[in-house]
């Protein structure tokens, strides 16, 4: 479980989070959403530690995250596994030498033992004699899919997405999706995707925290968010036309 | 003021990239990977400057030796002196500052905007200490070997330029290279060589790490790298100069 007690957080004068309050707990699929700029991403970044935090705290599983120095959040960060935004592949390393890279860094495993578990992660993610490939010879699907099998490399107790589909066409992210969910209830992992993907949202949204300027502005799951009256989230989940047809079908069910 | 806070920034990247490795070994594989890109891949290059600045710097020394009264051998004592005290520790060192330099920052700042070092840093990875020790390190032991190498090509190629020309003999070359030599002059350009080195690599990782932003920044990051890695190496080699010699 992650509990985020009363975060600010500035950028010089501007105010990007404002009191943030947010539990959010294993064995579910926690969205982070809100438009381009809102804080979003900050607010990941504010609790994997690369942001500080001006006021407030972050707790893993009790453990003050924020009080923390250097060496201490290593220990934390090993439980950590992080899918990014454009997958931040070691473009030097192949696809196995990827999955590896944690643990060469940080377990005391045979080369053999750590090539069947990147082999594990490889083909849970259904990437299967890919081992050789350099991330530049995958597609972007490939990409996410070695990144979040890196992520998952550690047997992690916290996985955090930031913008898993950006960049991917439909039917890969729902497969990507899909993915995230399957692990986060398998592994009961702690799992916070950052997405402004409604899809996302409707396919693996079990708890949703909705920023807005800043603000926490709107927590539920994904049947409540379609429900809600809230102007600023119906402007946000209303935008496509998709959207405001599924709600126009809704209202009249 | 800016000057003053990376000065002061990149003080606390030094505290950083010192710090324990995680495991040793994988630092060691990456010392060997950074010696073949920081001084391995640079010997072609350096060969090639070294041999033809030798061979100018006897040329030009002896169609200026006017005056009868200067003996022969001055060409090759002149071409000697020079290549030890300045032309291979400090022309060398800035020639590399731009290859190894700008190879460096673009590298690191590529994996700051893709978020390949957020991703170290994630995982609990020092990422300094993982991406520049090694820099270092290669750059620190592989220079040495590099510049003791442009040295040799730099004395021979001044020898083949000078002897083919006619302007000076084999003996008179050869006379002339071992008039007043001292190992000293030697063990001041190894020390120049060593500090030159730790600033090429270390300044180019600074301006890669601390890269903010996409494409165009890693550019400039990597100007920027070439830039104060040379201004840097000026600085320094007057001081040591002052130091060492005087």
């Amino acid at each position: 479980m992650i509990e985020v007690r009363g975060v600010n957080k500035h950028f010089g004068d501007l105010h990007v989070l404002k009191d943030i309050n947010a539990t959010f707990m294993p064995g579910v699929v926690n969205l982070i959403i809100g438009a381009s700029g809102s804080g979003k991403s900050v607010t990941a970044k504010c609790i994997v530690g690369l942001h500080e935090v001006d006021t407030g705290t972050i707790l893993y599983n009790d453990r003050n995250f924020t009080k923390m120095d250097r060496n201490e959040r290593k220990e934390i960060r090993k439980e950590i596994g992080m899918l990014f935004q454009g997958s931040a592949l070691f473009d030097s390393l192949t696809v196995e030498q990827n999955v590896m890279f944690p643990l060469t860094m940080f377990t005391q495993m045979t080369k053999e033992e750590m090539r069947e578990r990147a082999n594990f992660c490889l083909e849970r993610v259904n990437l299967i004699n890919k081992n050789h490939l350099l991330p530049a010879e995958c597609s972007g699907g490939m990409q996410k899919r070695i990144g979040i099998a890196r992520a998952i490399a550690m047997n992690p107790k916290y996985l955090f997405c930031d913008e898993p589909n950006s960049g991917l066409d439909p039917k890969t992210s729902i497969v990507i999706d899909n993915l995230i969910k399957e692990i986060t209830y398998e592994y009961n992992m702690t799992t916070i995707v950052i997405t402004h993907d409604m899809n996302s949202v409707i396919e693996i949204g079990d708890n949703i925290l909705f920023i807005h300027q800043g603000l926490k502005w709107w927590e539920g799951t994904k049947e409540e968010i379609l429900k809600t009256d809230n102007e600023e989230i119906n402007d946000f989940v209303y935008a496509a036309d998709f959207m405001r047809q599924i709600k126009g079908m809704l209202g009249k069910g | 003021m800016k000057i003053i806070s990376n000065v002061g920034k990149y003080f606390i990247m030094l505290r950083y990239v010192f710090s324990r490795p995680e495991r040793f070994k994988i630092y060691k594989n990456r010392i060997f990977d950074e010696i073949e890109i920081i001084g391995l891949s640079s010997i072609p290059l350096v060969a090639l400057l070294s041999a033809f600045m030798g061979a100018v710097i006897t040329l030009q020394t002896a169609s200026n030796m006017d005056s009868p009264l200067l003996p022969v051998e001055t060409v090759g004592f002149i071409t000697r002196q020079t290549t030890i005290l300045e032309f291979s520790p400090t022309v060398i060192s800035l020639i590399l500052a731009g290859k190894i330099g700008s190879n460096i920052a673009s590298e690191v700042g590529t994996m700051r905007v893709t978020e390949q070092i957020d991703a170290l840093e994630i995982m609990g990875v020092n990422s300094l200490g993982y991406l520049v020790l090694p820099k270092i390190i290669a750059g620190v032991f592989t220079f040495p070997f590099i510049i003791l190498i442009s040295m040799a090509l730099s004395i021979y190629g001044g020898y083949f330029a000078g002897v083919q020309t006619g302007l000076v003999t084999q003996e008179d070359y050869v006379k002339g290279l071992r008039y007043w030599f001292s190992v000293d002059d030697i063990n001041y350009a190894m020390i120049k060589t060593v500090v030159f080195a730790f600033i090429i690599t270390s300044v180019s990782s600074f301006y890669g790490y601390y890269t903010k932003g996409g494409a165009l920044d890693v550019g400039k990051s990597s100007t920027q790298a070439v830039v104060y890695s040379s201004i840097t190496i000026l600085l320094a080699n007057f001081v040591l100069t002052q130091l060492l010699l005087l």
